[in-house]
């Protein structure tokens, strides 16, 4: 930890203090810090630079926060620790170092857990992200009995093997800040580090919000519209994949890909729109496999798309 | 002799893989050695979460120099066949090849002189094939070579490996040779966190020695010892006793290297959730142990867990339990809030939601599978001695606790919360019972119901199930039964069998069939399916237990046999009366009976069935065996009516002195075309008479 920060800016006071600590680490270990997609996802995976960015030969190293929306979550800001709307703090390493473990547990000690009295474990915990045609391996880590992040070397993304494989790491941000900070509920987090007055919480910031859209995901959420968004997304994703492919004169054959980004979008679409209506529970358990089908499908062939642009393609 | 130590140092193993992985590895190196001709002394493997380790002691310095002869053409031979033999045994000319002399002709004879190898070359050879075809259940490639094809996989990523080989007294050798990049060395690393600095090792003496002091537990069993030791006390020292748990301690000792056992606590109130889900939560999530309170009675859990830690902490491990404490509390508040609002809503109130939820694509909804339940259970309550209106009860309810969200966090309690719940909301005994025993048996060692409701609800579960995966085809085949329904056959005979029930399967199944929406081609034979069906698992069972499942066979081939109560006690009848000598020597007889008529059946073309004709017998001993053969099947069959079997084989038994003696005296055979048909007739009625315990033909010798 840095001795040199204002008191207000610890992670150990602060809830944004935490998160620039874990910034400022990544950015010291060469990671480009990245701000949020600008899209509603459920994970910090589903964001470009860590779902197509893994794909391909080419080197890169990436950090950002990435707000989370699992609507099936939300408890009206009733639950402690559940809510359909926290943040992720992701980190990818492309290839992945050698040292990547020592790394993460540097970070801790950025963030203010010593190794000397907390025991930090790496349980094992295979990953698989069944709507992303994606899985890995690697662990849980967990702080004193607590699940603090997830660790990660991809294997496979979008269907493709992953070559080189790309290391992921993922914090719940909210959870650890609540160790760190001493404090037993998610609302009751210093989110700006002041006291009195000045200080905001982050109930201040997002109980409402937690109350509001909890509503909105369970009993209010449109689902005519959203099935129909659903289908809108699906069929524009298809629609700018066609596009985008630039083909061979002489024999037709697929040589490029110039809008895999754009058709991305839609499936990250696609996968919201059916945890919306996941939640509001008018999908039923046999057609919830087949829509999870759908938006794998989309992630495939927009992994295939991007392997064929200049930041996916041959080094 | 030398030894040889072997370390694989690499990121976090998961828990569950490490016994296996060490076991492989002395196995796989051992049999390349001896395949090698390098017989060791002994061997033996470790593992901890970072690390296999492998020594081999007594290992030959050289591997023995092999001699092999190898036969060449004979003298003479065309010139491409000398070429042939010198290229493929290296000879310079046939000058240096030996002449055998052989009766057919001389023989060149190569000597070829395979000199051993020094074992640290085989190794040298051997250790990098092994550490690449390792059989890890799940592998991964890492880090920069994984972009190139053909890079390691291994469990995590692999970072040193020591190889040493050499004598106790000399400075050990290194085995060299690299996988992926990986040198091998004789450097590894200590505990993760209280002794990471490099360390030299030698030898496995001093390489576990060194390990111990830098805070690493080689041996698994030591540290699991360590933990119950020390987890034991810790409970002991408070007046509690640890809920002992082996599965929870091996994977927990496949979490450390150095087990540190702490105590911690959580509020008194949360005990009033039930103690299973207090385990559960603790144990799943937490991999924590629970206590309980011998003061209190029935053994109640205490309001404390016990964790082992990986470090010992500078300030005792106070913050790591006030962690543990802090995660425990949350997951036991939920757990409590769970079952708190799961104890607001009945049973049956739960139910109109499993209209919604599709048991099978064809078999329809959950909330249908439960209404066929039930009117099963209706039908067969009568059959069992079950009162109808609780067993339609139990079956109506059974279900709904798979509804909770107790159930939906841990699975493994489903059936347990339905019978708290059912107690709860003031549910007959027997019914609340049948929430949590209609799942069993759920395997050969479960503990089968007695309770007739709940033998009544676990029938008709299961034969639901059977029917009804039956009508739309998706019977088990080979491996795959992913509907468990082997397993439900299996359910469904002992729980005839042991609770000695009288019913016909065969209408049972119809009926259930008649429940269902869907109508499959071939429904007639259904039933007699699902009946063959049970009969193989009546076979497979019996054969684990050691008995003998031929005799099933020899059972079933009489036909229309549907009682599976009276096929299992006349299986038994009939094991016990041919393991006695009258057993044998009658099966012995009528085997030979049999022998002789189908090779008459095949000469003639024709069957000999139909009565004897007593004119015709000429000798005693045909007689003797015509009117023995009388007595006998009446009285067997007189005893099959009663259902005594026993008694059915002792009357089995008197056939044995006369059937011998036929075979002793009489020619079955005869020149007298007429005498010769009625004999074989008289071998047909053997054979009959038997057929009223069992078909002998099925039988085994």
């Amino acid at each position: 930890m840095d001795a040199s920060l204002p008191a207000h800016m610890r992670p150990e006071r602060s809830f944004q203090g935490f998160i620039l600590a874990l910034q400022r680490f990544w950015a010291e270990q060469g990671c480009v810090i990245l701000q949020p997609y600008d899209m509603e996802m459920g994970a910090g995976t589903f964001h470009p630079a860590t779902t197509l960015r893994a794909l391909g030969p080419k080197p890169w190293n990436a950090a950002y926060v990435q707000p989370s929306r699992r609507p099936k979550d939300g408890r009206y800001g009733e639950n402690p620790n559940r809510m359909q709307h926290y943040y992720q703090f992701q980190v990818i390493m492309k290839p992945s170092p050698p040292n990547l473990q020592e790394l993460y547990l540097k970070s801790l000690a950025a963030i203010g857990i010593d190794s000397a009295v907390h025991d930090i474990r790496f349980v094992e915990d295979d990953w698989e992200s069944p709507t992303l045609g994606a899985w890995g391996l690697g662990w849980e880590c967990w702080c004193d009995g607590m699940e603090v992040s997830q660790f990660t070397y991809f294997q496979q993304v979008a269907g493709f093997e992953c070559a080189p494989v790309a290391g992921e790491l993922t914090y719940g941000l909210e959870r650890l800040a609540m160790y760190v900070q001493g404090v037993d509920r998610v609302y009751d987090l210093n989110f700006n580090g002041r006291d009195g007055d000045a200080k905001v919480t982050y109930g201040d910031v997002f109980l409402q919000a937690e109350r509001e859209y909890s509503r909105h995901n369970f009993e209010v959420a449109d689902t005519a519209m959203l099935f129909e968004q659903f289908k809108m997304a699906e069929a524009a994703c298809k629609k700018y994949l066609d596009a985008g492919w630039q083909k061979n004169s002489k024999d037709g054959k697929r040589e490029a890909h110039l809008m895999a980004l754009p058709a991305y979008d839609q499936c990250i679409k696609a996968s919201h729109v059916f945890n919306l209506l996941d939640a509001r529970g008018v999908i039923s358990v046999t057609e919830r496999q087949s829509y999870i089908l759908r938006v794998r499908e989309l992630a495939k062939a927009c992994g295939e798309a991007w392997l064929h642009t200049e930041a996916g393609g041959a080094a | 002799m030398p030894d040889l130590l072997l370390e694989l140092f690499s990121e976090e193993i998961p828990a569950r893989m490490q016994a296996k992985a060490a076991d492989d590895l002395r196995r796989m190196v051992t049999d390349k050695l001896v395949a090698e001709g390098l017989v060791y002394d002994g061997a033996k493997a470790f593992a901890t979460p970072r690390r296999l380790a492998l020594t081999v002691h007594g290992i030959p310095v050289r591997q023995p120099d092999l001699k092999t002869e190898r036969r060449g053409p004979k003298i003479g031979a065309p010139d491409a066949a000398v070429q042939g033999f010198l290229k493929a045994t290296g000879l310079q000319s046939l000058d240096e090849a030996k002449i055998q002399r052989d009766p057919k002709g001389d023989f060149y004879i190569a000597l070829i002189e395979k000199p051993g190898r020094d074992a640290i070359d085989v190794l040298a050879e051997i250790l990098p094939v092994i550490i690449r075809t390792f059989p890890w259940p799940k592998s991964m490639r890492w880090g920069a070579r994984s972009g190139k094809p053909g890079s390691l996989n291994w469990v995590r990523p692999l970072h040193a490996i020591t190889a040493t080989f050499g004598l106790e007294t000399e400075e050990p050798d290194v085995v060299k040779f690299s996988v992926d990049g990986i040198e091998t060395g004789q450097t590894t690393y200590g505990h993760r966190f209280l002794a990471p600095a490099p360390i030299s090792v030698r030898r496995f003496e001093d390489y576990e020695a060194k390990l111990l002091a830098a805070k690493v537990v080689l041996d698994p069993e030591r540290r699991k010892d360590a933990i119950l030791t020390d987890a034991k006390q810790l409970a002991f020292a408070q007046g509690f006793e640890l809920v002992e748990d082996q599965n929870l301690l091996d994977e927990v000792a496949g979490l450390v290297e150095w087990p540190v056992v702490l105590m911690g606590s959580f509020d008194q109130e949360f005990l009033a959730t039930p103690s299973e889900v207090i385990r559960a939560t603790i144990r799943n999530n937490q991999k924590c142990f629970v206590v309980s309170d011998p003061k209190s009675n029935e053994g109640k859990l205490a309001a404390k867990f016990i964790l082992v830690a990986n470090i010992e902490a500078t300030d005792g491990g106070a913050t790591i339990i006030a962690g543990n404490e802090r995660v425990i509390r949350a997951r036991l508040s939920d757990a409590k809030f769970f079952y708190e609002t799961d104890l607001k809503t009945k049973l049956e109130d739960r139910l109109p939601k499993f209209e919604q939820i599709v048991f099978h694509e064809k078999l329809g909804t959950q909330a249908a599978r439960i209404k066929r339940i039930e009117r099963l259970a209706a039908e067969i309550a009568p059959l069992v001695g079950a009162d109808v209106a609780k067993a339609t009860r139990a079956a109506h309810l059974a279900k709904a606790d798979l509804l909770t969200e107790v159930v939906g966090e841990f699975p493994e309690v489903q059936g347990l919360m339905g019978k708290y719940y059912a107690l709860a909301q003031g549910e007959d005994a027997s019914v609340a019972a049948a929430c949590e025993e209609h799942y069993k048996p759920q395997g050969p060692a479960d503990r089968v119901p007695t309770d007739p409701v709940s033998v009544t609800a676990a029938l008709a579960d299961k034969i639901d199930t059977l029917v009804g995966f039956w009508a739309i085809d998706e019977k088990p085949t080979g491996s795959k039964d992913p509907y468990a329904l082997r397993r439900a056959a299996l359910g469904v005979i002992r729980l005839i069998a042991e609770n000695a029930l009288r019913l016909s399967l065969m209408k049972v199944a119809a009926s259930a069939l008649a429940g269902l929406s869907v109508k499959p081609a071939d429904a007639q034979k259904l039933p007699s399916d699902l009946l063959a069906f049970c009969a193989d698992r009546l076979k497979v069972q019996l054969r684990e237990q050691g008995a003998r499942h031929d005799l099933v066979d020899a059972v079933f081939a009489l036909g229309g046999q549907d009682d599976l109560l009276m096929i299992v006690r006349r299986v038994e009848a009939l094991g016990k009366f041919l393991d006695s000598d009258d057993g044998r020597n009658l099966l012995a007889g009528t085997k030979r009976a049999s022998n002789i008529l189908s090779i008459e059946e095949k000469k003639d073309k024709r069957t000999f069935d139909g009565a004897p004709d007593a004119a015709l017998y000429s000798l005693d001993e045909e007689k003797a065996l015509a009117k023995a053969i009388g007595e006998v099947k009446t009285e067997a069959s007189a005893a099959v009516a009663k259902e005594d079997f026993a008694a059915a084989m002792s009357a089995m038994a008197k056939l044995r002195p006369p059937v011998d003696a036929f075979f002793d005296k009489v020619r079955v055979n005869d020149d007298d075309a007429k005498v010769r048909e009625n004999r074989l007739k008289l071998l047909n009625e053997i054979r009959s008479a038997t057929r009223a315990v069992a078909d002998f033909s099925k039988i085994q010798d």
